[in-house]
């Protein structure tokens, strides 16, 4: 059996490992289109503020990982899909046979239709490359605008905000992390930030980014006023990598459309990660959620379908994230913005950044936000996932969410009472 | 060293909390917890000063196994001066908070002054603020303890707290933590409450290290461990029946404080005993004791989780009460039970939730409510000034009802949280108070067990058995057995068990651990732990120091050796039952003894020469 | 043969010497904040229940990290953090969903258990085997399992 997988990340190299697991005698190729080895984006902000050198990003730390593990790495670009004839073409006019393909080729950067915005000196974060470039320009003192408070955004502030740079960030909706969190927690979010003392402008949109004077970019904001600026660092959002497909026949939404078995319509053909349109848990639709976790389910589960031998269908995946703003911790996971006809739960101490919401629809819990919360964290995917009916522990979670570990164990773990436990001679 | 060197000063008057180094050369002659405390508050204070004025300083103390793996290592004090007694107060209370102070990188925090309005302290490691309190004052520990958790967002703190028992002057307030472990004795839940202080909230996640010579601590605290687990009582007793072990064992040897000590044994002892708390009771098949409980560190976990019947008179329409709480303890079973005369085992688990929820001493109160019930049966208390209550020996509604005007400082219940002795002072009985120091007796009757008269004549905090538990020696044969109904020999173990005790209490260790260890078990644990010369030789005259330094600030605040002595009633009137039959307390046949061996004057006085021999 | 922790939640006291156990093990200090295994109390039922990490097979966090910072350790079967290679961006301790990986604000790492490598401190200093280390097969293990299965996604 010959294994293609377009995309050397996350969802590709899991993918390639667990073909090979799965199948021993098969040809495994990985075809990434940049000259590192498979690396993770989600560590890159922390090769920014040089917690880890470059080769801690890599997704595979030991040497020959890949070679050992017989999976070949090709680097290349996509430029086309034959599905009819289970081949891809490369820009290099170069064509590759498959018998299973796995389309895993991620997302970029949405460049916003704002005039200026190819000058030099606007770069986003997505690529060990931007990092470098970023590193190089965010010099103490100097103005660095950050255009979006999303996730990414967010991630990278505390690299730049360490810089030493005088930064601004701007936002075009009412809150920081709008996708992800609510408004009283994003705007906690932004708090946090202006008390550290980094500008943040919400509800603000750029009208267009110009040449400057004294710094290379002048940065005209809707109210009116600008910004000058020395680096602009871009992270508006992110779009699946679905170009190369035009005309492929493969269907398309805000991504690679695929079923339950990670396939797409075209056969052998299976997509997983940022670039595939899966089954989302809490909503039972299908969406790109463009999350890490979900990359790795995904490409477990292509493998799975796609080695043949074991038939594996993806329940959904929970939409989640968690994120460190200069040290404000903050998680959201499922339908964290409510159901209709549920219930909320919430604790909100704006004093001590702390935060806690939790959705209900009636004695489930469907969603949650929180800042602040470090310890046990993940219950509150289980309890998602899982659906447990919380029974009482629903009523004493209105009253104080933050039991929510206990709501978890009350309702998994065993009820004990050590009375007789005591008197038994074992003892 | 196992002292984290740091003390939290609080200033309530000015609402400043400051970081102080901990003096070291007072930490290696007094330990810590009561030791090194008392110590800091006989600096700090005049031993004459009105124990509720903002002059009189209270001290939160752990010790330097407090938060250690040493079990039991949990403990805690609160050092001040006595608005019951006016004498050292000393309580000490297990549960959680004690060993989350040492997390937090605290040894202890003194509180000096009176907050111009109610505050409560919050502490999360480095960082303490006094906050506003106006939300939880005239509300329960319980109320108190849930508000602060969801305040904070933290299901995590540790909290003491006071209830409403001490916000109203109840003279015998306790600090409750951990919902149902009371820092119980001598009023210090007053002087904090007196202090306009609701609270202390605590979260520690610096942990303890710094441990002197952590392989051979760890080895030194397993072995004790093994001996704890191998011991009769810490190993069986204790985890199976709590200190409940002894209702039926002290009520046979005739030393049960029955009817404000009247009588020396009572006829319902087995229904409120530790036995009884596992039979299964009629109404729905489940016993009361739900479960025992471990303190912060204890492997022995004599504690008790109990359940009230929910269809019991006391709460059937109380469903606040239908779920498990701290249960009953065998001197709150004697006090809420025998010296009342009351054998229902739901009552006396209902009247023990309130002493929790509202941080009043069962002690304390129970034998008060027993001196009340002799005046009422003498016709000197009316049933118009109890609000109608019949204040029988042996009513359970007597009990509850009383309990719950007590927790809320209402009706008779103010004057019963005056304690035993100014109410009787009130109603023109003294001699009716069963109290040594102004301070009420525990549950041993020293006519039945005769060490524990002179226990309870020389505790240094007023009538209390954990000064020197010779019921160890006299009943239980620990660590060798002395005749109970035999003065000869006790003046000495007396003075021994005292020193002792004052050591093990000021390590940070619970005194129970004593009914398998002795000092040669608990000497290698500190010295693994701590700098400094830990022999046994050196604990037991640290133990003597420490109990020399508390009798020194008792004589400077006006007590003398005439407050040595008990009740006429056990001195003169004898025991009508049991082994003790015909006999008093002979007090009198120890009292000189003990001077003697103290190296006090005839008059009780500490002399120049032993001061001088302990560097006082 | 695996071995692997079984708790039983009725023999227990709630006295943390678990806790300190393992964060002296792991941290050298006596500190339950930092300990990879947790008591909760369940006051009014009159109940403790230790809690860790059951190693479980799906292994969410391992498969979440982005930088392989958490491996499997073959010979006891348990997945450990690697402090050097984590970058702290606390995938993990959302992924799993036992709520058994935790942030730790000091290091900037996550913290979860690993069994000591095998010979697990909390067992041993439990004093009333709430926490044995038992065959994998255990009877009372599968039990435990069930209970964990209740929360498995797929």
């Amino acid at each position: 059996m010959n294994h293609l997988i377009i995309g050397a990340g996350p969802a590709g190299v899991i993918a390639a490992e667990t073909l090979r697991r799965l199948d021993p005698e098969a040809s495994i190729t990985l075809i990434g289109d940049e000259p590192e080895p498979p690396y993770s984006r989600m560590a890159l902000p922390y090769y920014l503020v040089r917690k880890i050198p470059e080769h801690g990003t890599y997704l595979r730390k030991t040497a020959n990982h890949f070679d050992r593990s017989r999976i070949q790495l090709k680097l290349g670009r996509v430029a086309a899909l034959q599905p009819e004839q289970h081949t891809i073409s490369l820009d290099s006019g170069e064509r590759l046979d498959y018998d299973r393909l796995l389309i895993a080729t991620g997302s970029h950067p949405f460049s916003p239709p704002i005039p200026g915005m190819d000058l030099p000196g606007i770069v986003p974060c997505w690529t060990l490359a931007n990092a470098r470039d970023i590193a190089g320009r965010a010099q103490p003192g100097a103005k660095v605008v950050l255009m979006g408070a999303g996730f990414i955004g967010c991630i990278i502030l505390e690299a730049l905000a360490r810089s030493g740079a005088d930064l601004t960030v701007v936002e075009m909706e009412d809150r920081m992390v709008p996708r992800m969190m609510n408004e009283k927690a994003g705007n906690l979010i932004k708090q946090w930030c202006l008390n550290r003392g980094v500008a943040v402008h919400t509800s603000t949109r750029i009208e267009a980014i110009e040449q400057g004077g004294r710094h290379p970019l002048r940065v005209l904001l809707d109210s009116g006023s600008t910004l000058e600026a020395d680096l602009i660092v871009s992270a508006t959002g992110v779009r699946s990598n679905i170009g190369f497909f035009d005309g492929s026949g493969i269907d398309i939404d805000q991504g690679i459309l695929i079923d339950r078995n990670m396939q797409t319509n075209c056969t052998d053909v299976y997509a997983a990660g940022d670039v595939a349109q899966g089954l989302d848990f809490s909503t039972g639709n299908y969406s790109v959620q463009a999350i890490q976790p979900t990359a790795a389910e995904h490409g477990q589960i292509a493998a799975r379908n796609m080695a043949g031998h074991t038939k594996a269908l993806h329940r959904g995946s929970i939409n989640m994230n968690v994120l460190d703003t200069l040290g404000l911790i903050s998680s959201s996971f499922g339908l964290w913005m409510g159901v209709d006809g549920g219930e909320a739960a919430e604790q909100y101490n704006p004093e001590r950044f702390q935060y806690l919401n939790l959705q209900f629809e009636e004695d489930r819990l469907m969603g949650a936000t929180s800042l602040g919360l470090t310890q046990h964290v993940g219950v509150l995917r289980g309890l998602i996932q899982s659906k447990i009916g919380l029974g009482k522990w629903k009523s004493k979670l209105m009253q104080d969410p933050n039991r929510v570990m206990e709501a978890y164990l009350a309702n998994t773990q065993a009820i004990g009472f050590n009375a007789e436990v005591l008197k038994s001679p074992s003892r | 060293m196992a002292w984290t060197g740091s003390v939290l000063r609080v200033n309530l008057t000015e609402g400043r909390c400051e970081r102080k180094p901990l003096n070291m050369l007072w930490a290696r002659r007094y330990l810590g917890q009561r030791g090194l405390a008392t110590k800091y508050l006989c600096e700090e204070i005049d031993p004459t000063v009105d124990p509720l004025s903002p002059e009189n300083k209270m001290i939160m103390a752990t010790g330097p196994l407090t938060g250690t793996m040493a079990s039991t290592g949990g403990r805690y004090s609160v050092i001040t001066k006595s608005p019951l007694t006016g004498a050292i107060a000393c309580s000490n209370s297990g549960g959680f908070i004690g060993a989350e102070i040492k997390n937090a990188g605290w040894d202890m925090i003194i509180f000096e002054g009176r907050a111009p309005t109610p505050v409560y302290l919050y502490l999360e490691n480095e960082q303490a603020e006094l906050l506003p309190a106006d939300a939880i004052w005239g509300r329960s520990v319980w109320e108190t303890d849930e508000w602060l958790h969801r305040q904070h967002q933290n299901p995590l703190l540790r909290i003491a707290a006071v209830g409403r028992a001490a916000e109203q002057g109840c003279l015998y307030a306790g600090i409750i933590n951990d919902l149902h472990r009371a820092a119980g004795r001598s009023g210090v839940g007053t002087v904090m409450a007196s202090k306009n202080l609701k609270a202390v909230a605590v979260r520690g996640t610096l942990g303890v290290g710094n441990i002197k010579d952590p392989a051979a601590f760890i080895k030194a605290t397993e072995a004790g461990k093994k001996v704890l687990a191998d011991g009769a009582v810490t190993g069986q007793g204790l985890p199976e029946y709590g200190t409940q072990v002894l209702m039926n064992v002290i009520n046979e040897v005739g030393a049960m404080p029955t009817r404000n000590m009247r009588e020396v044994q009572f006829e319902g002892a087995g229904k409120i005993s530790g036995e009884a708390m596992h039979e299964p009771r009629p109404s729905d098949g489940k016993p009361n004791l739900v479960t025992n409980a471990a303190c912060f560190g204890c492997t022995i976990a004599c504690g008790r989780i109990s359940t009230i019947d929910r269809g019991h008179f006391t709460i059937e329409h109380k469903p606040e009460y239908w779920g498990a709480s701290g249960g009953l303890e065998f001197e709150a079973a004697w006090a809420l039970g025998s010296d009342i005369g009351v054998d229902d085992l739901d009552a006396l688990t209902y009247a023990n939730f309130l002493c929790n929820e509202d941080g009043f001493d069962p002690i304390s109160f129970g034998s008060t409510l027993a001196a009340a019930m002799e005046l009422y049966e003498l016709g000197l208390i009316g049933k118009d000034e109890t609000g109608g209550i019949e204040l029988r020996f042996g009513s359970a509604e007597a009990l509850t009802t009383t309990a719950e005007l007590t927790a809320r400082g209402e009706g008779f219940g103010k004057m019963l949280g005056l304690g035993s002795k100014r109410l009787c002072e009130h109603y023109g009985r003294p001699d009716l108070s069963m109290t040594v120091k102004g301070q009420e007796f525990p549950a041993y009757d020293p006519r039945g067990i005769q060490g524990m008269g002179l226990t309870y004549a020389t505790s240094n905090r007023g009538a209390c058995h954990l000064r020197s538990y010779t019921v160890s020696s006299e009943v239980l044969g620990i660590p060798e057995k002395t005749d109970p109904l035999v003065t000869e020999g006790k003046a000495a173990m007396v003075k021994a068990f005292q020193d002792a005790t004052a050591a093990v209490d000021s390590a940070g260790l619970c005194v129970f651990t004593t009914f398998a260890w002795t000092l040669a078990d608990i000497a290698p644990q500190i010295a693994a732990a701590c700098e400094g010369d830990w022999s046994v030789e050196n604990l037991v005259e640290t133990g003597e120091r420490i109990w020399n330094l508390e009798r020194q600030f008792n004589m400077a605040a006006g007590l003398t050796g005439k407050d040595d002595t008990l009740p006429k009633r056990l001195l003169k009137e004898a025991a009508k039952t049991g082994p003790a039959k015909g006999r008093v307390n002979d007090l009198e046949k120890m009292l000189p003894e003990y001077y003697q061996l103290r190296g006090w004057t005839t008059d009780g006085i500490p002399s120049k020469e032993t001061l001088d021999r302990l560097g006082l | 043969m695996l071995k692997a922790l079984q708790i039983e939640p009725e023999k227990c006291t709630g006295c943390l010497q678990c806790e300190m156990a393992c964060s002296y093990e792991n941290e050298g200090v006596f500190n339950p904040a930092k300990s990879r295994i947790k008591v909760f109390t369940f006051h009014d039922e009159g109940r403790f229940s230790p809690y860790t990490c059951t190693q479980c097979a799906e292994a969410w966090c391992l498969h979440a990290c982005p930088v392989e910072a958490i491996v499997l350790n073959d010979l006891t079967g348990s997945k450990e953090v690697i402090s050097d290679v984590c970058v702290g961006c606390k995938v993990c301790t959302i992924a799993c969903p036992f709520g058994t990986v935790n942030y730790n604000h000091d290091t900037g790492t996550v913290i979860k258990c690993d069994l000591c490598g095998g010979d697990p401190a909390c067992a041993k200093a439990c004093p009333t085997d709430a926490i044995t280390y038992v065959d994998a097969d255990h009877t009372g293990l599968q039990r435990m399992r069930a209970h964990a299965a209740l929360a498995l996604p797929q």
